[in-house]
């Protein structure tokens, strides 16, 4: 009676760090998909300065660990504004991201059907109005399956902004294994209820996948 | 040159070495997982497409644990867990078996894709002349799903290069382990782990260009999955 006891109190500490989790993915994701977006279009439409600026971001970003950019983009962003661990983190995170997004968008900027722009272009649309809004809509349905793996990814990494101390899952579990002496049950805890939110993100991705799959 | 490229020339030259120090533990600890994945993840990998159903369902679940929790939290159960069971590890140990058991998680769903995308007609011809179920994987259908598991492996070794940076945070020496020493000691973080990052490239690189290398050369023209 007294274990489980002890386990309810070691769970409650540490789901509250549950919404800093779910905080820090959203936040990563949204940069990371603005940038990844950005950057995809610069890669696929853009001059070639603009190509090789979205490509060199592209690349060198992807070939260091996520943990680095964490570190140095963490002590850049504190070095310009004073911003919280919580933001800087994430946002280190999202630009993390951003990179690997950026490859999924151009892989599905690519797929599109290269009649759509010239068909856009026929009816008049500028290059910027088609894609807008011609050939961004169906890039973004295409990149879905490859952005889904992506996101589940980041909910995972974000467990690496622990190392700037913000009070996420890890954090927490960390934080009460100091005091219980029972790192075991702690980090099994933790492992567990990350296992729960990738198996439900998973749920909701797969949903959102069937609910705007394109019909060719 | 002027003053401040001079003071980055001069840090570099005196933090390389321990750098390039780390970098060996860095390339050491990813050596031994993959290899210890390997030993993992084939059989699991064939396990679970041809095992007995068990032992389908056993892989299966170790693939999803593996594969939907954090690298870091895997880490942190196994060295600061496990002594709690009665088993203490040290810090490479414990970094060798959790990099390992992860990449042998994924090593295992590369293979399994593989092994599904060599033909049927492959294992029927195979049972057709005789052979048991065991000779056919054995000589027929896993040498085919080897050379194309080929480019998810590549993948996995750069992946695998990238994930060892997290040890440090069980103080292994590594390079980011290196890094954060020379980051506190110099009062200079930003210069180092830039430095860190220019190494990672490096080694990424090199990686990934030997990898495609050795792609190509093991490459059979016509081979199932490949546009003829």
């Amino acid at each position: 009676m007294e274990f489980v006891q002890k386990l309810v109190t070691t769970f409650n500490f540490i789901v509250q760090g549950l919404w800093v989790t779910l905080g820090v993915t959203a936040v990563a994701l949204a940069v990371g998909l603005l940038l990844g977006i950005s950057m995809a279009v610069l890669r696929v439409y853009g001059n070639p300065f603009w190509r090789t600026v979205a490509a060199l971001y592209s690349v060198l970003v992807r070939a260091v660990p996520v943990i680095v950019i964490v570190f140095v983009l963490f002590f850049v962003i504190a070095g310009f504004v004073n911003l919280s661990p919580f933001l800087a983190g994430s946002l280190a995170l999202g630009v993390a991201s951003g990179a690997y997004q950026s490859e999924i968008f151009r892989g599905a900027f690519q797929a599109v059907l290269p009649g759509q722009m010239v068909a856009a272009r026929a009816i008049g649309m500028s290059r910027r109005q088609a894609i807008q809004s011609i050939l961004l809509p169906q890039a973004l349905r295409l990149a879905l399956p490859g952005w889904g793996n992506e996101a589940t990814l980041v909910l995972k990494d974000s467990t690496l902004v622990f190392v700037v101390g913000v009070p996420e899952i890890l954090r927490r579990a960390q934080q009460v294994s100091a005091r219980t002496l029972e790192p075991f049950v702690a980090f099994g805890i933790a492992l567990l209820l990350y296992l729960a939110l990738t198996l439900w993100m998973t749920q909701l991705l797969q949903w959102v996948e069937r609910r705007y799959r394109l019909q060719i | 040159m002027d003053e401040k490229m001079e003071r980055v020339v001069e840090l570099f030259g005196a933090v390389a070495p321990l750098l390039w120090q780390g970098t060996g533990v860095t390339l050491q600890i990813a050596a031994l997982s993959l290899l210890l994945g390997m030993a993992i993840g084939l059989p699991a990998g064939i396990a679970r497409v041809y095992g007995p159903r068990w032992l389908q369902q056993a892989t299966g679940t170790y693939v999803v644990l593996v594969q939907g929790t954090p690298l870091l939290i895997q880490l942190f159960l196994v060295y600061y867990g496990l002594p709690d069971l009665g088993l203490t590890l040290g810090r490479l140990e414990a970094a060798f078996l959790t990099l390992g058991l992860n990449s042998g998680a994924y090593q295992a769903e590369y293979l399994r894709g593989a092994l599904q995308a060599v033909p049927v007609g492959q294992m029927t011809a195979a049972r057709a002349l005789g052979m048991s179920q065991g000779q056919a994987v054995r000589s027929i259908v896993l040498p085919q799903a080897l050379r194309l598991v080929l480019p998810a492996w590549s993948n996995e070794v750069v992946a695998m290069l990238k994930y060892t940076a997290v040890v440090f945070l069980i103080a292994v020496p590594d390079l980011m382990g290196q890094a954060k020493i020379l980051a506190s000691r110099y009062f200079a973080p930003i210069p180092i782990y830039l430095i860190v990052a220019v190494f990672y490239i490096v080694l990424v690189g090199i990686t990934y260009g030997v990898l495609r290398q050795l792609e190509r050369r093991l490459r059979v023209p016509g081979l199932t999955g490949e546009p003829t």
